[in-house]
């Protein structure tokens, strides 16, 4: 099996190689690219994110036909594809860090700051917060409900669907943390970053 | 809930893990790569990597330790020392550091901390104040605590969130390797003036000294010695917070 992470300068990206490639093995393999055949003939794709809403979605157009190909595997051939981070909040419509920028649009909803009520919560939010899982998601087999995960985001993913929130977290608000519709998986936190159980999550997407 | 931090820090010099008593006399005491992945195992919440030596020394050791480390580390890795350009912060988040701490660059020109800010996200910008009581307030320091420099350390904080700083990590001078607490008036006034984490360093010998810290309104608490000496365990540290109510990931 191939699993391809999408490296489209999106920043640092080496913590999220290191992780599936700790929990790959030598049963899976992992490429880091932006070619798209490599990406058209992979079985899953991971799609991470750092930095601004905007700035990932100047990264990914800066790749001539990545994102026609990226929408091909994850909405055409409905193939798995995970997106975290700013990966996640891709998958809206439209987000608002710096300038309002249109997103992929595959999940219909915006990308809005976090309502910090007026400094009584300090952003970024950063750190490990608990989750709690909504919907019984794939990526969330064997993964205790309030489990620890590790965050940082000022910006949170407002669906218009509820339906495809797989688990909140409470920061300020009641915070979309994990979605899934159908074959697309995004999580707001960082499962690289989130110890066993996060790695517990890459192994759940892996085996899909 | 969010959970108060505990970050374990390890200052090291060429490659290997050391200690200093108000950065000097340093005793060598282990590979840093064993002593990380001790910490995380722990439960440790991130761990810090201080490169002491770096302001004047070769610096590529630190870049080795770096990739060895976060292969076997999966919570976030800070890095600090002699960070001077976006080259240095693009350099060692290739290797697998998670956040990069800057000091004297930040002071000399704080357009580093804008322009790396914007490149590679708030998120993995820590700027790293080391801060010493005078009469009026507090003056930040440079080169590891060598030099002064004049600057207020309440303004300078300020002026880091606005440049885009995604955490503060401030290290009281006067309190570091003094294992008495930290400057806890310190703290507290950081962390009311700014709106992004602060993390409390310098000072800690007691676990109430980390209970303390979480009460000046730091999100998260640094400590080097205590942890590295085996005075107490990560594990026991968390346990006791969380025995004086304060929410910790355990």
């Amino acid at each position: 099996m191939d699993v391809t992470i999408v490296d489209y300068k999106s920043g640092n990206i080496s913590s999220v190689i290191n992780s599936f490639k700790e929990v790959a093995e030598d049963k899976v393999n992992i490429e880091v690219t932006s070619d798209l055949n490599k990406i058209k003939s992979s079985d899953k794709v991971v799609l991470p994110g750092q930095g601004s809403f905007k700035s990932c979605i100047d990264g990914l157009n800066s790749i001539n036909g990545l994102i026609d190909t990226l929408s091909e595997f994850a909405l055409n051939n409905k193939k798995p594809l995970l997106g975290i981070c700013v990966g996640l909040q891709m998958f809206a419509d439209v987000g608002y860090e710096e300038v309002e920028t249109k997103g992929l649009g595959w999940i219909s909803g915006k990308v809005s700051k976090i309502d910090n009520q007026n400094g009584k919560y300090k952003l970024p939010h950063i750190g490990w917060n608990q989750i709690n899982i909504v919907k019984n998601s794939k990526i969330f087999k064997d993964i205790e409900n309030k489990a620890h995960m590790y965050f940082v985001h000022s910006y949170e993913f407002i669906p218009n669907d509820n339906s495809v929130t797989a688990a909140t977290t409470d920061y300020a608000s009641n915070i979309v943390c994990a979605v899934e519709k159908e074959n697309i998986f995004g999580t707001q936190f960082h499962p690289e970053k989130s110890d066993k159980t996060g790695l517990k999550i890459i192994d759940n997407f892996i085996n899909l | 809930m969010l959970k108060n931090r505990i970050i374990p820090c390890l200052d090291v010099k060429n490659g290997r893990v050391v200690k200093g008593i108000n950065f000097v006399d340093l005793k060598d005491a282990g590979d840093p790569v064993e002593q990380a992945k001790i910490y995380s195992d722990g439960g440790a919440d991130e761990i810090c990597f201080l490169d002491i030596t770096a302001s004047n020394e070769n610096r590529d050791t630190i870049y080795e330790v770096v990739e060895k480390t976060s292969k076997k580390c999966f919570v976030p890795l800070t890095v600090g020392g002699g960070v001077r350009s976006i080259d240095d912060i693009n350099k060692l988040l290739n290797c697998g550091a998670d956040k990069v701490s800057i000091n004297t660059a930040a002071v000399q020109n704080s357009k580093v901390v804008e322009d790396s800010s914007r490149k590679f996200g708030s998120q993995c910008i820590v700027v790293a104040i080391d801060a010493k009581r005078k009469d009026d307030g507090w003056e930040i320091f440079t080169h590891g605590g060598r030099n002064p420099t004049g600057i207020n350390a309440l303004e300078f904080a300020s002026k880091m969130e606005k440049c885009g700083a995604g955490e503060l990590l401030v290290t009281s001078m006067d309190k570091d390797g003094t294992q008495s607490g930290y400057d806890i008036e310190l703290m507290q006034k950081i962390s009311s003036i700014v709106n992004i984490p602060v993390i409390a360093s310098g000072g800690v010998g007691t676990l109430d000294h980390l209970v303390d810290g979480i009460k000046s309104g730091a999100s998260a608490v640094l400590a080097a010695s205590i942890f590295h000496y085996g005075t107490y365990s990560v594990n026991e540290a968390k346990q006791y917070l969380a025995s004086k109510d304060i929410p910790v990931r355990i």
